[in-house]
């Protein structure tokens, strides 16, 4: 393995244990290795005690006491494999319609979405669902799954036909890019392995599309951002005047001598030197850790962005966004909430509600005006003071917020910028 | 041109140092729970590189169960000295002594358990509002659920059905007095990722985590160290074999795994082939099928 090249891929997977979802997810770790000899004795046991002959591959991936009891996914659980090409992080969500809020946390991070379809059944309403949150998301890639294959005889002409029948919905959708796979998770067709049973297929399976898709370009390289976590002040012998602003490049690439503008105050500096711990670099890219010293003293604090002068995100206190609400207690009118970007807290207020989607037609409700846990809505928000913002889908980083009910200290909703 | 993507050990090294960051800018009073353990040790070297050229802004605070290797002990009295950090000692001695818990009886007796109240109380005493550990989402089936901010009520408890979502690096840790978080910053690594790093960078560890000589016996198929705190049953009997520890805790729990594996190359090679996962010869994950998910409810790291 080489681990100074491979790369980090996130994936989610929504769906319900009818697709079959946490079996690909047992084939996929099950196959790959990436599963120890005391999990899957553990696993046998349990097997056995439900009455299951063998391994029950869908076992992996219970993990709560009630989810066991259940046969349910109630939250957004990790897993991890590595294979010699890649490190993956499946984010795995639950499927059913009042988890969208898992969904929706899942698909914040992913490189990639597996949308799973049973093949006897085709495309139904979850399927619209969760394609729609991961447009909605920008997840980068989006592998459809067309799953139980064994159960319709390895049919090219019923994959065909679900083929179709995606390309169809999804038509209205802003997606970049979609493949599909046939596969059996529970047989193991084209997960890891390529099927003998489906020679009609030229693909690659699952695996071997995850180890390859480009994902490098799935980051901003081209608008510089910089927000600012925190100052670093040693004040110790060899550091006295170094002040430095730790943060993690949010996109786009930095070097020593940019030219470059702090928001929101505007002050314009070049930068003196980027630090890490290492040593000091020729350039920092997103997704990097590192501290900025600057050429000029200007009062900065977490919060504050720093960006290229020549290319400057919108700062604006008027915000179009698409929001997810999370919580069990529906928004109130006009109320203030805590809002974060970045790294930048302020407060909100939610001036209009201007429509409600619904996820499983795309059609867009203008008379309800309630924000309910599972909706997504287009709304106008305006802050206290300026935040500096890109549209979502231009940036994830600078693109998305969250507000939090200052009465209960809880994320009540997630948003991505118009 | 160079490449503008980083490898997934950069990456992770990154995001924990995001985290940590987060947790330094949200927080009044942070310390990193600290077991003298590779994952406790790791977080320590990424708040050095996250706030370098600053000390590192948090205390480490150790829950001390009074059944220690000597060598984490001596281990982590060094590090302390050498990073000039505050050192807060938890000790569940004093718990017992104070009546505030009783030590288990029988044959599996442990202290693990009783490390609870003695980790809120510690929280308590010293007011803080954040403690920051190594644990890691492939640990264990419970852990997989944890946020990377895991919010704790004032009773120190988990709620796993009532988790803050998290979505994309925006992380919400506000809290009302009383209440407290856990963060974790090395939330997404594997046990590989831990010991691919550890040897990339040559971080120091406690020498138990190479092969060595060592008095061990036999005790429900891992090798439990001898120690003054082991009671003898009947029919075990003290050995000598070449043997490591893949994780570190209480000693009369952690059992050792024989092995050649003297350097860190030969672990991290080790490691790659196992078949095991590491909490496997930990005997107090072995209790039931849900004892880390119960203990966590309950305040556990």
């Amino acid at each position: 393995m080489q681990i100074d090249k491979n790369q980090l891929l996130r994936f989610t997977t929504a769906g319900s244990v009818d697709d079959g979802k946490s079996t690909l997810i047992g084939r996929l770790l099950y196959d790959s290795k990436s599963i120890f000899e005391d999990q899957i004795e553990a696993v046998e046991n349990s097997s056995k005690k439900k009455g299951h002959d063998g391994v029950d591959l869908a076992m992996f991936t219970d993990g709560l006491k009630d989810e066991r009891e259940q046969g349910i996914t109630i939250d957004v659980a990790y897993r991890y494999f590595t294979t010699p090409k890649r490190k993956f992080i499946i984010a795995d969500t639950p499927g059913h319609i009042q988890y969208t809020r898992n969904m929706v946390t899942g698909a914040s991070t992913a490189n990639a979405a597996i949308i799973l379809i049973d093949a006897r059944h085709g495309v139904i309403e979850q399927t619209k669902r969760h394609t729609f949150i991961a447009s909605l998301l920008q997840i980068p890639h989006i592998i459809v799954c067309i799953n139980k294959m064994d159960l319709v005889e390895y049919s090219e002409e019923i994959y065909n036909d679900i083929v179709s029948q995606f390309e169809e919905f999804s038509s209205k959708l802003l997606i970049q890019d979609v493949r599909y796979i046939p596969i059996s998770a529970l047989l193991g067709d084209n997960v890891v392995n390529r099927s003998n049973n489906m020679k009609w297929y030229q693909g690659s399976p699952l695996l071997h599309e995850l180890e390859t898709v480009h994902i490098s370009s799935d980051i901003n390289k081209v608008d510089a951002r910089f927000p600012v976590q925190t100052v670093l002040r040693p004040q110790r012998e060899g550091f006295i005047d170094f002040r430095g602003y730790a943060g993690r490049v949010a996109s786009g690439i930095f070097r020593p001598k940019d030219e470059v503008t702090i928001l929101p105050s505007g002050f314009t500096s070049a930068i003196k030197a980027i630090h890490t711990e290492s040593g000091e670099l020729e350039e920092a890219f997103a997704p990097m850790s590192v501290a900025i010293t600057l050429e000029d003293d200007i009062d900065i604090s977490r919060g504050d962005m720093i960006v290229k002068t020549n290319n400057q995100p919108d700062v604006k206190q008027d915000v179009d966004a698409m929001l997810c609400w999370l919580n069990t207690d529906e928004a109130k009118p006009r109320a203030k909430y805590a809002i974060v970007h970045t790294s930048n807290e302020q407060r909100a207020m939610i001036k209009e509600v201007v429509y409600k989607i619904d996820i499983n037609t795309y059609n867009r409700n203008t008379e309800d005006k309630s924000l309910k846990m599972n909706d997504i809505s287009r709304v106008k928000l305006r802050t206290t003071k300026p935040l500096m913002t890109d549209d979502y889908r231009e940036n994830r980083n600078t693109g998305s917020i969250i507000l939090i009910d200052e009465n209960t200290n809880e994320t009540v909703a997630a948003g991505m910028i118009l | 041109m160079g490449k503008y993507y980083l490898n997934y050990l950069d990456e992770l090294e990154s995001e924990a140092i995001y985290i940590l960051r987060e947790v330094y800018a949200q927080f009044q009073n942070p310390v990193i729970l600290f077991s003298g353990g590779k994952d406790s040790i790791l977080v320590t070297h990424l708040a050095k590189k996250a706030f370098y050229p600053c000390k590192i802004p948090f205390a480490l605070m150790h829950v001390d169960t009074g059944h220690n290797f000597p060598e984490t002990i001596q281990f982590r009295d060094d590090l302390v000295e050498k990073l000039d950090a505050r050192l807060i000692v938890g000790s569940v001695q004093e718990s017992i002594n104070e009546g505030r818990v009783q030590e288990e009886k029988g044959k599996n007796a442990t202290r693990n358990a009783l490390q609870i109240t003695t980790l809120l109380d510690t929280i308590e005493e010293h007011k803080i509002d954040c403690a920051i550990g190594g644990g890691r989402r492939d640990e264990e089936k419970a852990r997989a659920k944890e946020r990377f901010f895991s919010h704790r009520d004032d009773f120190g408890q988990w709620d796993p059905k009532n988790q803050r979502p998290e979505l994309w690096n925006l992380l919400n840790g506000k809290h009302f007095e009383g209440e407290h978080f856990r963060a974790f910053p090395i939330s997404n690594w594997t046990e590989m990722d831990v010991w691919n790093y550890i040897k990339r960078e040559n971080i120091q560890i406690p020498s138990l985590y190479l092969a060595h000589e060592r008095e061990v016996v036999k005790r429900s198929g891992s090798w439990i160290p001898n120690s003054e705190f082991l009671k003898l049953e009947e029919n075990e009997e003290i050995l000598t074999k070449k043997i490591r520890f893949r994780t570190l805790g209480d000693i009369t729990i952690t059992g050792g795994i024989e092995s050649d594996a003297d350097t860190l190359e030969k672990v991290a090679l080790e490691v790659s082939t196992m078949r095991q996962t590491e909490r496997g010869n930990r005997s107090d994950d072995k209790r039931s099928e849900t004892a880390m998910e119960d203990r966590k409810r309950d305040g556990y790291f």
